[in-house]
């Protein structure tokens, strides 16, 4: 392998490794908040960019008949809630999150040529569609039994996960897509090509992390996250809900995701089950940090990203296999270094 | 004793609250009732179920009874509701968010009425500070790193800048220093100047009678005796178990 080599397999691997951070700081923060180990979270990229496909080639989406449905159980549910509770007048607002929100998405998408749109403005319309399938999805799966143990919150997940893959596979059908790159630019760095999608996918995740970073240090709501992280009984005295948490983790979480797969989709193909593998190597990432340090995490992800470009020439039959076996010395230097802390009731 | 807290208005009204742990009964048929700008404290010794009491009355506890607060009637408390209905509970275990700063604790205090559309914790935090200097000199530091009596008026401060109507204190002076102990009390009928009603839990039984209006006394999970707080105080029963003989008793442990 010569320099040359090196420097091009570096940065896919730095590529990779971005989209893999988005997707470990998601996992870290879906499970510091709410216990719950996210296997969908993977499901979120390949719907984003399975939706921009979709639009790219001017059908309706049919994540957007998953929303209205979703929608659907969600208003019913928090509807007869609002009832039982006596607190009818929250039913408009419910309803219009709920209901009128997917109809007026819905309508619009059939009146607008989907296809001329601009790219930003399809890529708009993947995010108005799958982002609130997040907090949909813990209302419906997680909510209820959010008090349940880590392990059944994992089997739920693999559920969920599995449901969703499944839905995807009835969606998009089992062809793969690949999206046009954000640009088409390409910069000259000494003896390096850089492709404008690389540009686009490693900004993309340093503006988001430090969005995110500013939205947890910085904003009320970001720290009332952050508080129910380390102290749920504390967080509920302070009128912060468990519910509201859930929903506004989930809506960061798949935010994330889609706009990981919005970023991916013009350097991978992606297909209806391409998400599973891309969330397990966040997942990955996210358990170098112990499933608690954002920074770690980070790292791991771009050592991950490196680890499966570098692995991809030298082995490439093995590279998957490669990548996984990393948490195996992973684990034992954790379990190693830190003393094991019981599960929290 | 067959008396009554005999208030124009009443903030807090608990009526036949019962809660079980499992098959054991830790709370049973207990009624207490806290008037506008009232001091009532609840002593009794350890076990008795006081924090049990406050925890179910926040809703942190599923109890059977009713609670009604502020004119309103809840069957089944919920905590996030209460908050917003103005209630606040100092929690015996504290509960703070130790790996975040002094001043994020504070300004989560005031999450609720924020989500509410009332914006004026700036205002609000500077109060605090001025009623506990130390937690402002303290700003900066992590709340997992502050002394006892640090973390106590943490707690206390956090629950004030909700603005609460009535705000439930679980043993304010555990742990803390004689002449914080003091400072404590001091603050707490500051508080009640201010037009908070407080339902105090204490171990300090003599602290408590001292500045309460009112108090009952809790044995094995029911309500035992009540009345007047400076009417318990002298009552022999009460001198006998929760004061000591004259509180030479106390004093001698004092030192
Ligand atoms: N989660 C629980 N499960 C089972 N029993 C409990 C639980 N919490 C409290 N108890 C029991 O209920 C009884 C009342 O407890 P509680 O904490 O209310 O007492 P307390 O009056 O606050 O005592 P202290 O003055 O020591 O704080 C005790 O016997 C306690 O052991
Ligand atoms: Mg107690």
């Amino acid at each position: 392998m010569d320099f040359q080599i090196a420097l091009i397999l570096g940065q896919d691997g730095i590529t990779n490794g971005a989209i893999y951070a988005l997707l470990a700081l998601a996992l870290v923060l879906v499970f510091a908040v709410t216990r719950v180990i996210f296997i969908p979270q993977g499901e979120f990229v390949a719907y984003g960019a399975l939706t921009l496909a979709m639009v790219g080639n001017g059908v309706l989406p049919a994540t957007v008949w998953l929303l209205l449905g979703a929608g659907v159980v969600v208003a019913v549910l928090d509807g007869m809630a609002a009832l039982r509770a006596g607190q009818s007048k929250r039913l408009i607002a419910i309803m219009a999150v709920n209901l009128a929100y997917p109809l007026a998405l819905l309508g619009l998408l059939k009146a607008m040529p989907l296809a001329e749109l601009a790219l930003a403005l399809q890529v708009l319309v993947a995010l108005l569609i799958v982002v609130p399938l997040g907090p949909m999805m813990y209302r419906i799966v997680y909510q209820p039994i959010a008090e349940a143990p880590v392990l059944v919150l994992l089997i739920v997940s693999v559920a969920a996960h599995l449901a969703m893959v499944g839905l995807g596979l009835l969606f998009f059908g089992a062809e793969g897509y690949r999206t046009p790159a954000f640009s088409d630019a390409r910069f000259e760095v000494g003896p390096m090509t850089v492709t404008g999608q690389t540009v686009w996918v490693v900004m993309s995740s340093l503006v988001l992390i430090v969005a995110l970073a500013l939205f947890f240090g910085r904003t009320i709501y970001g720290k009332a996250l952050r508080a129910t992280a380390i102290n749920r009984n504390g967080a509920r005295l302070m009128g912060i809900s468990p519910a509201l948490a859930g929903k506004l983790t989930f809506f960061l979480a798949a935010l994330i995701g889609t706009l990981s797969g919005v970023l991916i989709s013009p350097i991978t193909t992606i297909y209806y089950d391409s998400g599973f593998l891309i969330g397990l190597k966040g997942f990955v990432a996210a358990i170098i940090g112990g499933l608690a340090s954002y920074p770690i995490a980070a790292g791991g992800a771009i050592l991950v990203g490196l680890l499966e470009a570098f692995s991809s020439f030298w082995a490439s039959a093995y590279k998957e296999v490669i990548v996984f076996t990393l948490i195996i010395p992973v684990l034992v230097w954790r379990s190693l270094t830190s003393h094991h802390m019981e599960e929290e009731e | 004793m067959g008396a009554h807290n005999e208030v124009s208005r009443a903030v807090l009204e608990v009526s036949n609250l019962t809660v079980h742990y499992g098959k054991v009964e830790a709370l049973s048929n207990a009624s207490i009732k806290v008037g506008e700008g009232q001091i009532v404290t609840v002593i009794g010794p350890n076990g008795a179920g006081k924090t049990t009491m406050l925890s179910a009355v926040m809703g942190m506890l599923a109890s059977k009874g009713q609670v009604g607060f502020d004119g309103q009637i809840e069957g089944v408390p919920e905590v996030e509701r209460m908050v917003a209905r103005g209630m606040n509970l100092v929690p015996e275990k504290r509960e703070l968010f130790g790996e975040m700063s002094v001043e994020d604790n504070l300004v989560l205090g005031a999450f609720q009425r924020y989500r509410m559309g009332k914006r004026d914790h700036g205002d609000t935090m500077e109060e605090v500070y001025a009623l506990f200097p130390r937690l402002k000199e303290r700003r900066a530091q992590l709340a997992g790193t502050l002394s006892g009596g640090e973390r106590q008026m943490l707690a206390v401060g956090r629950a004030l800048m909700a603005k609460p109507k009535l705000l439930m204190l679980d043993e304010p002076s555990l742990g803390l220093a004689p002449l914080i102990v003091r400072e404590i009390f001091r603050i707490i009928s500051e508080l009640r100047r201010r037009g908070v009603s407080i339902l105090l839990v204490e171990q300090n039984a003599r602290a408590a009678l001292q500045v309460a209006d009112y108090a009952y006394v809790l044995e094995t999970g029911a309500i035992a005796m009540e009345g007047p707080a400076h009417m318990l105080a002298d009552d022999p029963r009460v001198i006998e178990a929760y004061l000591g003989l004259g509180g030479k008793h106390q004093d001698m442990l004092a030192g």
